[in-house]
């Protein structure tokens, strides 16, 4: 039998998909990746683009916890792809941001299905109802990186000014080169600003020349993330003006092509004994 | 030299700790991404003094050979003091 095929789209929508798949990615675990997907994805909701942020950690998925969402899920991909339920069923949408959808890749019992192309028929089921696709990837640099990865076009890759995760990004950003991923930005996470001016810390500098990547913006460690967190309702979400919360919309601005300047760690610091660290900072010979 | 390195130089103190994280991720950076350990290293930065050494007289424990890398991009870089030609 012989299907016929129609498909109803508006004349002045291009062909080629507009929609930005972008992978936020580490390669070590407990640097930030869901806290900045969670809160990136709100921000994004907030500024009016449809936004879609899919979780393909779904061994240790926690997207959903931190967004709130986590008592509203019943389906996954898993049973979209399985077609034993539609995509909007298994899409759960935020009750306060509803421009964003929280997709969970699958469930923790059902481990070992999820293939490359599995995620980039997922995508591609997404692409027609979203502007943006922000996939959670897990920790590690093997299967569950190479299937989240693989329907990436974008990616951000987060990290914090230490060694181990610093390394590690490396490696990730390697892979990504290798898939032909671009732009791969970076954001610099959990930044202590006193620290760095003693300079017991790497500065930003010292990151984006090692990894080779142009900063898209730096957040500083913030106590507000784990309050946040507690609650199930992301920074960008609750109004607030902590500095991890302005961090992340103004990425999010970054990303709308918006030229937002970068915040300076030591302009956080101002004052006499910033300027004393500044004399002791000078090159004198 | 800042006047910081100047002073904790002077108390004898431990210099700041972001530099040696700077240098110690760039070593181990470059070996991460050129596949290389510090072993085989150590055998290729023989065989090529070996060879070399056929040519010129060098300075075998000067001789140094090292990957540096910028941009993501590694070098092999050999640096070694000729003391005079052999022809």
């Amino acid at each position: 039998m012989q299907t016929l095929c129609l498909s109803w789209r508006d004349p002045s929508e291009s062909l080629v998909s507009t929609t930005r798949t972008i992978l936020i990615c580490s390669g070590k675990g407990g640097v930030g990746k869901t806290t900045t997907t969670a809160n990136l994805g709100i921000a994004l909701a907030r500024q009016g683009v449809r936004t879609v942020v899919l979780d393909a950690d779904f061994g240790l998925r926690n997207l959903d916890l931190l967004l709130g969402l986590e008592n509203r899920i019943v389906y996954t991909a898993q049973e979209v792809l399985a077609e034993s339920c539609r995509l909007e069923q298994a899409l759960v949408k935020h009750k306060q941001e509803p421009n964003l959808a929280l997709l969970p890749a699958g469930n923790p019992r059902m481990l070992e299905w999820l293939t490359p192309k599995d995620m980039r028929a997922i995508t591609a089921l997404l692409e027609p109802s979203f502007d943006y696709i922000l996939i959670d990837c897990p920790a590690g640099i093997e299967d569950g990186f190479k299937n989240a990865s693989a329907a990436a076009r974008e990616a951000v890759v987060v990290t914090t000014p230490e060694v181990a995760a610093v390394r590690d990004a490396d490696r990730v950003i390697g892979l990504l080169n290798s898939q032909g991923v671009t732009p791969i930005q970076l954001v610099l996470n959990r930044v202590r600003p006193k620290m760095m001016s003693n300079q017991e810390m790497l500065s930003a500098d010292d990151v984006t020349d090692i990894l080779a990547l142009p900063l898209l913006g730096l957040v500083f460690e913030d106590e507000q993330v784990i309050v946040s967190t507690n609650r199930g309702e992301p920074l960008t979400l609750t109004g607030s003006n902590s500095p991890a919360a302005k961090a992340f919309k103004n990425i999010a601005r970054r990303l709308q092509g918006e030229d937002v300047p970068l915040m300076d760690p030591s302009e956080a610091r101002s004052g006499l004994r910033a300027k004393m660290r500044q004399l002791m900072q000078t090159r004198i010979f | 030299m800042t006047l910081k390195d100047l002073i904790d130089k002077l108390l004898r103190r431990q210099p700041a700790s972001a530099e040696s994280a700077r240098q110690r991720l760039q070593l181990v950076l470059a070996h991460d991404r050129s596949d290389l350990n510090p072993e085989l290293l150590e055998q290729m930065r023989r065989e090529i003094l070996e060879v070399v050494a056929r040519y010129v007289e060098i300075d075998v424990e000067e001789g140094d050979v090292s990957l540096e890398t910028e941009d993501r991009v590694t070098a092999l870089v050999a640096n070694l003091p000729i003391r005079r030609s052999l022809k």
